[in-house]
């Protein structure tokens, strides 16, 4: 509508304005920015804005030998970097024909719940943080500080853990190791409903994330979105249960993948929230009959890789992580691709975030659980 | 005591018993006055070290525990820290009314502070009007918010402006009604007089019973919108603004915002003392039987203070507690459920004052 006719209608003249959110904002978690075009506090376009800490992953591996990748592949997604290790290992391992012992992939599988754990628990603390509530914050890192203890202990690092390597594992686990798991289960399960009474059931906390950012399920499957974000519009596709590996191929665990229908902030909450106690189930289940086995298979000094393409998935924190190998037969791949979860969760942002407020934005991006390093590669 | 105030001796010390005439009312408003302004800026800087060891009870640490005993020191260290600061600005900013914005509210604090009631006679004005006056200055604040988040050409602050002018404006209504409720209890809007209601009948909240508490919560929801603290600091909702209205302050025109909040923490909390909790009295009196005049002005001041610093430590929870509302969250609130609320309150408190259902002290 024009302005005269506007005018006419004695109605109150708007403009469009444009802001960036980002790079630099605390709400984006790293160097995400955001084109918004905005109508006072109305959103009526998300134009995503990659770029800013693309660091060429992809292009660096095809020069770097198999091992090292390893190495690289921390650096995309931070919080579920043994996830990250474990892919690329299993890719490695399937293109090979090396079968691990079953004491690797129940290790694996051990270290990859707790990554979840702790990629969770900082989720729930900075989600807080991006609603406006900062305690949370501390109540979730109090309890990640017990996991990034265990990991230190066993691999020597907190974050980038490097510790899936083709072949096997780095080091066997430290004798403490499974009574560490074992105390910090017993520790998190009191722990975990104080999160629950912090927010899950505060009137403002349910009032900002219930019919906020909502994807049905025929976008969440256009768009490609996995993990916790498609879960929570009732699409399953946790590919520890619909391809299982590691120790999910061995041993039949019981847990349940949990599935809301309704598609918005709150449900994607609530997934999450849900998968902790699911992480602390699989653990329990695993932890206290870790076979005897070999910690690595003899994997020869320089790996070449059999011509051919290879693919693994697997599931991280934030949802379903390919990995791509196009191999032509040399020390290096040819091709290595990675379908990062955060890419696609991302390019969903704009069809739940227009026509919402400012405040809404936030909250979404919260439970998109978005770790830019993994969108950008 | 000759019924003057101890305000009101000083300057007569200075006028008549040094024989200064004039000079000596001006010598002795300027000593009140800075006596004032000290009391402001220990205030600020205590509450916010208060703050943060508030915080820290909660989240899980000590809060600072460096700087001094207790860490006693540590806003005085970062006081002089903002003082000393380079001022930086836009360049594309309003340079007058940039400059000007960060004195609304620390001047509106400061003149709300002028006429509580600290002690028996302990008040540098008492005006009939108290109350008005009280709500009148402290809406002068959101000026400079207003100010500030337009004249720093910055889209984030002047959506924080936005936000802040929508809310204040709001939430005035509410505050404003809250304390009529009170009024028609009392009669009297002068501060004085409202403690000496109390003072014989007992503490507000317990004279008007259910319709008092009610005024009492709507008064401190409203309040804290008032102060814009969380879980309504949409204005410098620091994950989707930046910072909001003070994104592009710093140094000391920033510390001007940052203290009025704290101030203005304290004015709310120290109106809600007075209106609902008896002012500087004691509970149940244990100190009113006191002969010494000066003992009983300090017993009035330790009450005061206790008692504001409980209804500070309170919104202080609020704050670490809960979550941040969104902007039209914080307007069906208000609109929907506040004032309506608010208007039956003084209709039940009317009829109630009306028909003698007041309840009477026992003591």
């Amino acid at each position: 509508m024009d302005y005269e006719a506007q005018i006419k209608k004695n109605q109150f003249r708007t403009e469009e304005y444009k802001i960036n959110m980002g790079p630099q904002h605390p709400a984006t978690h790293g160097v995400l920015r955001l084109n918004l075009t905005i109508d006072g506090e109305i959103i009526k376009r998300v134009e995503p804005d990659l770029g800013y800490i693309h660091r060429g992953i992809e292009k660096m591996c095809e020069y770097d030998s198999y091992p090292q990748i390893i190495h690289l592949t921390d650096r995309m997604d931070y919080l579920s970097s043994h996830n990250n290790n474990e892919a690329v290992a299993l890719a490695i391992e399937k293109a090979l024909e090396i079968e691990v012992s079953d004491r690797v992939k129940y290790i694996r599988t051990i270290v990859g719940e707790l990554t979840r754990l702790a990629s969770h628990q900082l989720w729930w603390g900075v989600m807080g943080m991006d609603l406006g509530a900062l305690t949370s914050y501390f109540y979730g890192f109090r309890d990640r500080e017990v996991i990034n203890d265990i990991f230190e202990e066993t691999c020597g690092a907190r974050l980038t853990m490097n510790y899936s390597i083709p072949g096997g594992i780095r080091y066997d686990i430290h004798k403490n190791f499974v009574q560490r798991v074992k105390d910090f289960i017993v520790h998190f399960r009191s722990k975990l409903p104080e999160y629950d009474q912090l927010l899950t059931g505060n009137i403002i906390f349910e009032k900002r994330m219930k019919g906020v950012g909502i994807l049905s399920k025929e976008d969440a499957i256009s768009y490609g979105v996995s993990g916790p974000v498609a879960r929570a519009s009732g699409v399953k596709s946790d590919i520890r249960k619909i391809k299982p590996y590691s120790a999910f191929a061995v041993q039949d665990i019981d847990f349940k993948e949990p599935i809301y229908t309704e598609g918005d902030a709150y449900s994607r909450y609530k997934v999450r929230i849900d998968e902790m106690w699911e992480s602390m189930r699989i653990i329990e289940q695993l932890v206290d009959n870790i076979p005897e086995g070999n910690i690595k298979e003899p994997t020869k000094a320089v790996i070449k890789l059999p011509k051919g393409e290879f693919y693994q998935r697997v599931e991280t924190a934030r949802g379903e992580l390919g990995v791509y190998i196009n191999s032509d037969g040399k020390k290096s791949p040819y091709r290595m691709k990675f379908r990062s979860p955060g890419f696609s969760n991302l390019s969903a942002l704009e069809d739940m975030a227009v026509g919402s407020k400012l405040g809404d934005l936030v909250a979404m991006m919260a439970t998109l659980d978005l770790v830019v390093p993994d969108i950008d590669r | 005591m000759d019924n003057k105030t101890y305000i009101e001796q000083l300057i007569s010390f200075f006028s008549n018993d040094l024989g200064w005439g004039i000079w000596g009312d001006v010598t002795g408003w300027i000593v009140v006055a800075v006596v004032y302004l000290a009391f402001f800026a220990v205030t600020g800087l205590y509450l916010v070290l208060m703050e943060r060891k508030v915080a820290g009870w909660i989240q899980l640490r000590h809060g600072p525990n460096r700087v001094g005993p207790w860490g006693l020191f540590q806003t005085i260290g970062d006081a002089i820290k903002l003082v000393t600061k380079e001022l930086t600005g836009t360049a594309k900013a309003d340079k007058f009314l940039y400059n000007l914005a960060p004195y609304f509210p620390i001047v509106a604090a400061l003149i709300s502070l002028s006429v509580f009631a600290f002690s028996k006679d302990l008040q540098a004005f008492d005006i009939n009007i108290g109350l008005f006056f009280l709500t009148a200055v402290s809406s002068v604040g959101v000026i400079g918010i207003l100010l500030g988040g337009w004249a720093s050409n910055n889209k984030f602050a002047l959506i924080g402006a936005m936000r802040s002018g929508v809310q204040v404006i709001s939430y005035e209504l509410s505050v404003g009604l809250s304390l009529l409720t009170m009024v028609l209890l009392t009669g009297s809007l002068q501060l004085s007089e409202i403690i000496e209601v109390q003072r014989t009948g007992g503490w507000l909240i317990y004279q008007g019973h259910i319709p008092a508490i009610i005024a009492f919560m709507i008064y401190m929801i409203a309040g804290t919108a008032e102060t814009n603290r969380a879980p309504f600091d949409l204005i410098e909702a620091e994950s989707e603004l930046g910072a909001g209205y003070h994104t592009e302050y710093s140094g000391m025109k920033f510390a001007y915002f940052f203290l009025a909040e704290f101030i203005n923490m304290f004015i709310i909390a120290a109106i809600a003392v007075t209106v609902f909790f008896g002012g500087w009295l004691s509970p149940f009196g244990i100190t009113e039987g006191i002969e010494i005049e000066w003992l009983q002005a300090i017993f009035g001041v330790f009450w005061f203070v206790l008692k504001v610093g409980m209804i500070i430590v309170l919104m202080m929870f609020f704050r670490w507690t809960y979550p941040r509302l969104r902007i039209d969250q914080v307007l069906t609130l208000e609109w929907k459920y506040l004032l309506p609320l608010n208007l039956m309150n003084i209709v039940l408190m009317a009829i109630m004052v009306w028909a003698g259902f007041t309840l009477p002290w026992p003591f």
